[in-house]
């Protein structure tokens, strides 16, 4: 079935991923000594912020990870404002969110077996107290459902309050709460994803 | 008015009083994001040079008493728009 989701989703891929990897292959192929135009200037300013992002939330040695982080971000900043041009957004719904949040809960496994070895990663479940295991597995394996929750409700319960907007006041009033609800909730909620995934990685590394 | 009373007016009607007191859980949410800010605020007062640092923590701190005011919001959500109740009628 295609649902507006997909259509939305699709469309962003086509277009983010072609603009960036154009821009990318436009930067990378000027001479280091040209004066830097617009778009070198815009592209730099976006990988510095996410390499600086990255750098504060686990350490200068994960640098390996502003890719994910970065395309996490632009994509979540990309779909978190599609409800300004009054499309419904794809972190709206569940399925998309729960796919994020898999990607992270994977990430977080993945990288915390690898880093700690597979000895200190059992042991970690056991901790403090090796009565405590069910409830560890139980914390690991909600995480993922609470941070795509999150993500669903804040942008879910936004899109709805402006379809009831919508309904009783068509004209001008809906453009204050389209700052809030879809710029500032948006930005805010891409920033809290982005966030609690570096974190939680770079705690699993320990 | 004439109005009948059928198992199914009952749960709808509960259903969404249900929904009603679900997002109820906002109260929480407030206060803990109240009160991250309001620490927030203070430790930017304190160590006006760590406001970076601190922003973010705060942010943190917010977001994870944020799951709760979600839950309760997706538990009226569901019970508004994808009832499970209503299959057992």
């Amino acid at each position: 079935m295609i649902t507006t989701t997909i259509t939305v989703t699709w469309a962003i891929m086509a277009i983010i991923i072609p603009a960036f990897w154009q821009a990318a292959r436009y930067v990378t192929s000027r001479p280091p000594t040209a004066v830097p135009d617009t778009l070198q200037n815009s592209i730099e300013f976006i990988l510095d912020g996410i390499t600086a992002f990255v750098d504060a939330s686990m350490g200068a040695a994960r640098r390996g990870f502003v890719p994910y982080i970065g395309s996490l971000a632009i994509f979540l900043v990309v779909a978190n404002l599609t409800g300004l041009i009054g499309v419904r957004p794809p972190s709206a719904d569940l399925s998309t969110t729960l796919a994020l949040a898999t990607l992270t809960f994977l990430n977080i496994q993945y990288y915390g077996l690898r880093a700690k070895g597979l000895r200190a990663y059992i042991k970690g479940f056991f901790e403090p107290i090796p009565l405590m295991l069910p409830l560890n597995i139980i914390s690991s394996l909600a995480l993922p459902f609470s941070m795509a929750f999150r993500l669903f409700g804040n942008l879910m319960g936004g899109s709805m309050i402006m379809g009831l907007i919508y309904r009783f006041a068509p004209l001008l009033v809906p453009v204050l709460p389209h700052m809030y609800f879809d710029l500032f909730a948006g930005l805010m909620q891409t920033f809290i994803f982005t966030m609690l995934t570096m974190t939680f990685i770079a705690d699993a590394m320990g | 008015m004439d109005v009948t009373i059928t198992p199914r007016t009952i749960l709808l009607a509960a259903s969404a009083i249900g929904a009603g007191i679900a997002v109820l859980t906002g109260f929480g949410t407030g206060i803990g994001q109240g009160y991250a800010a309001g620490k927030g605020a203070e430790a930017v007062g304190r160590q006006p040079e760590a406001q970076g640092d601190i922003i973010r923590t705060m942010l943190l701190g917010a977001a994870v008493a944020e799951t709760t005011g979600i839950y309760g919001l997706v538990i009226a959500l569901l019970l508004l728009f994808a009832n499970p109740l209503l299959r057992l009628l």
